[in-house]
């Protein structure tokens, strides 16, 4: 009986499926020197970005796959994938009229704002967003306002021609080209993505976003965002991400870079809805993606926040190196998987410095015939005295076609360390779905009451106007064709 | 307003009721009793809608209505309510937010629009006021946490915000403390009026001082083998089950 309900459940609609139509510059299929310096020329870019993304790709070649995640898919061909696409014409744009107004058309039906006098989902807010769309930015907002305050936000092309000291000297410092296959596939081949820099003493006046869009069909995306907030400094970052519906797999292998200085913050926020693929399991992104932030010097923070609703495969690990003493790290998420969607996601907390404190929430939700692993890993080295770490993995099961795994690995070198891990797993309970039916709520409201319940703890972490989205979006992925 | 004939019901190869029948009007109260696992529960579950049950023979008409062809959510938007022995923990989702929900899916079922805010609130500052409920427990998650009694106090406080036409009241009174006990009652009475109905199941006579009803049933083996008016309830505190089950013994079970 509960499966018949869940199974309606389980076919859900992807309503950021539509694709643009709208002229393209694309590089040939395919990855070799020659398209890297193909990508480099497009970038205009200055010889030592060149020669990173060459050494990165000759790092690659030498790199295999990883295997040790609980997912199974085809391997991507490298080869058949197109590594740079942009929309047609690439100038820089001085006004919102130059924009192709089938991408102004594109970003209204998701409900992005690049016209900074509206704002975003009507909510009263104050974001700043860039754009990308396929390999390139394409708009980034509120520029002139940030920039009185001395913050850079712009597209990571931009920063490398007119900030090159701060790329080359942060980009790679978290994540080296040589970090793992997908990382070093990412700094060879990387198109676009946002860079932000917070100065000395600054809290950002606005939250900053980047949405990200891939259209063009058998394109990768290979974004990398690079955000550093100097001592003092405060910013708060959201993510979003949409993808049309395919029946081909496409590939997202991103690169996050975050570093705070002394007494500085960072907020990073995700929701990852990426095309999931059919109900069947057809097509969909597989989203490789590297985040790690370090907290550089003392009493710094990052904090990581995701909701990942989409994607066919996540492989995915936002993690802190907590090397200034006193440094927090926090991992909050929501990983929702449904139909053949698979994700093996979670965090890793290094603590290195003394009096360094993380905490961990992860809930996952499987339904369908998912499977949803999370993996973290709470390493406490030695001399990181008197370090904390809270834990708490709970898993949802809808269903018992899915799949919850739980993989926590701890390794503690320093005794004073105080390490604490709970875990749970739950249904979905169909006494709870019957006590609010009885009550005059329907299967479907009344699961996604359940479910935001169950993840209010991460929710409630979230900027507004992004918690009332992700609530939303929680509630469609698992709503079906209710007969 | 519920007319229950030749009701049977099943789970698995198990019949649980196997031929109930029961008439009640409105403003009438019912109390049903008898020993443990004789059906009680199930009947009100079935009532509900729950699926996990096959009615196997018999109809029910509410208000008119064929009820077994209702949905759950749709029986409950007619009016019908469940106070449940075991109320259920939905950590996270507000009590607030939970009636809220419910209380206005039910107007719209109606055509009815959301209720503002505002009026919502003073809803619920009245009725919590009717079942004494302490304000913090409104605005926690549903019964996550709850003490036993609180859960049941929530259960009326519920149906106090919902208004049903006819709530059906599973063992409300078990884990209540006297002062508790004394509360609830106060509550349903002020709730009843000549347009709604209450069915009783209870285990014991005392919670009748405090809500008299209007007849009293015995349901023995999925089967309501005596029917009588408030003196049947003292009869049986005074003597027990083993007149009857020496009597019917012979339902095969
Ligand atoms: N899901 C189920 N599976 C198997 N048997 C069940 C199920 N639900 C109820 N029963 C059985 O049906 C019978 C009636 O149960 P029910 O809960 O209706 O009794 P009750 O009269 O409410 O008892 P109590 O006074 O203890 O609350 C019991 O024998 C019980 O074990
Ligand atoms: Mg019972």
């Amino acid at each position: 009986m509960a499966n018949e309900i869940l199974e309606e459940h389980i076919q859900n609609e992807y309503k950021w499926g539509f694709t643009t139509d709208i002229d393209a510059d694309e590089a040939p299929k395919g990855l070799n020197e020659d398209i890297i310096r193909f990508i480099s020329a497009k970038k205009n870019e200055p010889e030592w970005m060149l020669e990173f993304r060459l050494k990165a790709y000759r790092n690659w070649q030498n790199m295999t796959e990883p295997h040790w995640a609980h997912v199974s898919y085809a391997k991507p061909n490298f080869q058949d994938i197109i590594y740079y696409s942009a929309p047609k014409p690439k100038k820089e744009l001085a006004s919102l009229d130059e924009v192709d107004p089938e991408l102004l058309k594109t970003f209204e039906k998701l409900g992005i704002s690049i016209d900074e006098q509206k704002r975003l989902t009507g909510v009263q807010s104050n974001i700043a967003v860039d754009i990308v769309f396929d390999s390139v930015s394409v708009k980034t907002t509120f520029k002139e306002t940030l920039a009185e305050k001395g913050i850079i936000f712009c597209s990571f092309s931009e920063a490398v021609q007119d900030h090159p000291d701060l790329v080359k000297k942060y980009m790679g410092m978290v994540v080296p080209p040589t970090d793992n296959f997908y990382a070093a596939l990412n700094s060879a081949v990387f198109t676009d993505g946002s860079f932000c820099y917070i100065p000395k003493g600054v809290r950002s006046p606005m939250e900053l976003s980047t949405y990200f869009r891939i259209n063009a069909s058998g394109t990768g995306q290979f974004e990398r965002t690079l955000i550093i907030a100097d001592e003092d400094a405060f910013v708060s970052y959201l993510e979003g991400c949409t993808a049309p519906q395919r029946d081909e797999n496409q590939l997202h292998a991103a690169v996050v870079e975050i570093i705070t200085h002394k007494n500085a913050e960072v907020k990073y926020s995700t929701v990852q809805n990426w095309y999931p693929g059919d109900k069947n399991g057809k097509g969909g992104i597989f989203n490789f993606v590297t985040k790690r932030g370090i907290c550089l010097e003392d009493n710094s923070k990052i904090s990581w926040t995701q909701v990942e609703t989409g994607s066919a495969v996540t492989w995915k690990y936002p993690s802190v190196i907590l090397k200034g003493n006193n440094s927090v790290g926090e991992f909050y998420s929501v990983a929702l998987t449904n139909n053949y969607q698979q994700a093996d996601t979670g965090t890793k907390m290094i603590h290195i410095g003394k009096n360094t404190r993380s905490t961990i929430i992860s809930k996952g939700i499987s339904a369908g015939f998912s499977n949803n692993s999370y993996r973290g890993l709470v390493q406490i080295k030695k001399g990181a005295s008197n370090a904390r770490n809270f834990s708490q993995c709970d898993s949802l099961l809808m269903g018992d076609k899915c799949g919850a795994h739980t993989f926590p690995y701890i390794e503690i070198k320093d005794k004073t360390a105080v390490v604490e891990h709970e875990a749970t797993t739950s249904k979905i309970g169909e006494d709870q779905l019957f006590y609010c039916k009885q009550r005059g709520i329907d299967n479907e409201k009344a699961i996604g009451l359940i479910v935001n319940g169950y993840c209010k703890e991460v929710l409630n972490k979230l900027p507004m106007e992004f918690a009332v989205e992700a609530q939303k979006l929680l509630a469609i992925s698992l709503e079906g064709s209710v007969g | 307003m519920i007319s229950i004939k030749n009701l049977h019901a099943s789970i698995g190869e198990k019949e649980i009721l196997r031929g109930i029948n029961l008439e009640v009007k409105a403003g009438e109260v019912h109390a049903i009793m008898g020993p443990n696992g004789s059906g009680k529960s199930t009947l009100s579950s079935v009532l509900a809608g729950r699926e996990d049950y096959n009615v196997t023979e018999g109809t029910v008409t509410f208000n008119g209505k064929n009820l077994l062809d209702l949905s759950p959510e749709d029986r409950a938007r007619e009016g019908l309510f469940l106070a449940f022995q075991y109320p259920v923990e939905i950590p996270g989702v507000s009590n607030i937010n939970f009636l809220r929900t419910a209380l206005n899916e039910i107007r719209k079922y109606h055509g009815h629009e959301e209720m503002p805010a505002k009026d919502f609130l003073a809803l619920v500052k009245d009725k919590s006021k009717l079942v004494e409920l302490d304000s913090k427990l409104a605005s926690r998650g549903v019964n996550e946490g709850f003490s036993g009694g609180e859960k049941k106090r929530n259960e009326i406080f519920q149906m106090a915000m919902l208004n049903p036409q006819l709530a059906i009241l599973d063992e409300t009174d078990s884990g209540l403390d006297i002062d508790a006990l004394r509360i609830v009652a106060n509550g349903v009475n002020k709730l009843k009026s000549k347009d709604n109905a209450t069915i009783l199941i209870t285990h014991y006579q005392r919670l009748l001082d405090y809500i008299v009803p209007d007849f009293v049933h015995i349901l023995y083996k999925g089967r309501i083998v005596k029917s009588g008016g408030k003196e049947l309830a003292l009869e049986l505190e005074a003597k027990g089950y083993d007149e009857i089950k020496a009597q019917f013994e012979s339902l095969e079970s």
